[in-house]
């Protein structure tokens, strides 16, 4: 496939994400540039100094609702691609209504009980849906314990095993690949 | 009985077991986890009640924090 196959085919598809930090931020700046036509994306917080150090933001941005920086960092990068934001908290009543009409859906919160609470909502409103999630991606090194494996519609990227401690931060690199897994799943399964 | 547990096989002394009690025999202690039992999901309010018999492909995902 060419790149203008490519761009032609993802053009008419509409990606969820839920969660706008590290995996949320770099996932949906990946999927924009190949030319994915809509995103929906939604997150409550706003962007703050602390997250610099591996999402998708700048300086200037600290403070703004994340939703909107990243629409306006997507925007920058390709103007054709919609953007849809939900400032607001995932819940198990509204994430069937935001993410209904989404071909597929990325799991990209930070938080454990945030990930179960979307994966259980997820398998259990839209079994048939692909979800994919970012499981352990902490600390830096070890590039060949990250990997993808699929459970049935639930795609898994991450090492499953490195948790965020104070002295194990998520950071740029190791983050940034596992959003850019996902972006690639997400791409794989919208080719297909 | 023999079932497949995160896509390895295992035998276990039990005929039938809880997920709950699985999860005390595999020791497994985490708070947060995605279970399934033959693709279906088990709701975290079930763990007591669902039950997995000879056969069963059980997945357990651990969901840890990072993002």
């Amino acid at each position: 496939m060419t790149f203008e196959e490519i761009r032609k085919k993802l053009s008419g598809k509409k990606v969820g994400i839920a969660g706008a930090g590290g995996l949320g931020s770099n996932c949906a700046v990946a999927l924009a540039r190949v030319g994915t036509g809509s995103l929906v994306i939604a997150d409550f917080d706003v962007v703050s100094e602390s997250n610099l150090n591996r999402q998708y933001y700048f300086k200037d941005q600290v403070g703004t609702p994340k939703v909107t920086a990243l629409a306006e960092n997507i925007r920058r990068i390709d103007p054709s691609v919609k953007v849809a934001g939900h400032n607001l908290r995932l819940t198990k009543e509204n994430i069937p209504l935001i993410f209904g009409d989404c071909d597929v859906i990325v799991e990209a919160f930070d938080l454990a009980d945030q990930k179960e609470l979307l994966i259980e909502t997820v398998l259990t409103v839209f079994p048939d849906k692909p979800l994919v999630i970012g499981l352990g991606m902490a600390g830096w090194g070890n590039n060949d314990t990250i990997h993808c494996r699929r459970v049935d519609n639930l795609y898994i990227c991450g090492d499953e095993v490195s948790e965020i401690r104070p002295d194990l931060p998520p950071i740029a690199p190791r983050v940034g690949m596992v959003a850019n897994m996902q972006a690639n799943v997400v791409v794989e399964l919208l080719l297909k | 009985m023999k079932i497949t547990l995160n896509n390895n096989p295992e035998t276990l002394d039990s005929d039938k077991l809880t997920v709950s009690e699985l999860l005390k025999v595999k020791n497994y202690t985490f708070k947060m986890l995605i279970i399934k039992i033959n693709g279906k999901l088990i709701m975290k309010g079930d763990y007591d009640s669902a039950l997995i018999g000879n056969g069963d492909d059980v997945q357990v995902l651990h969901l840890i924090s990072g993002g």
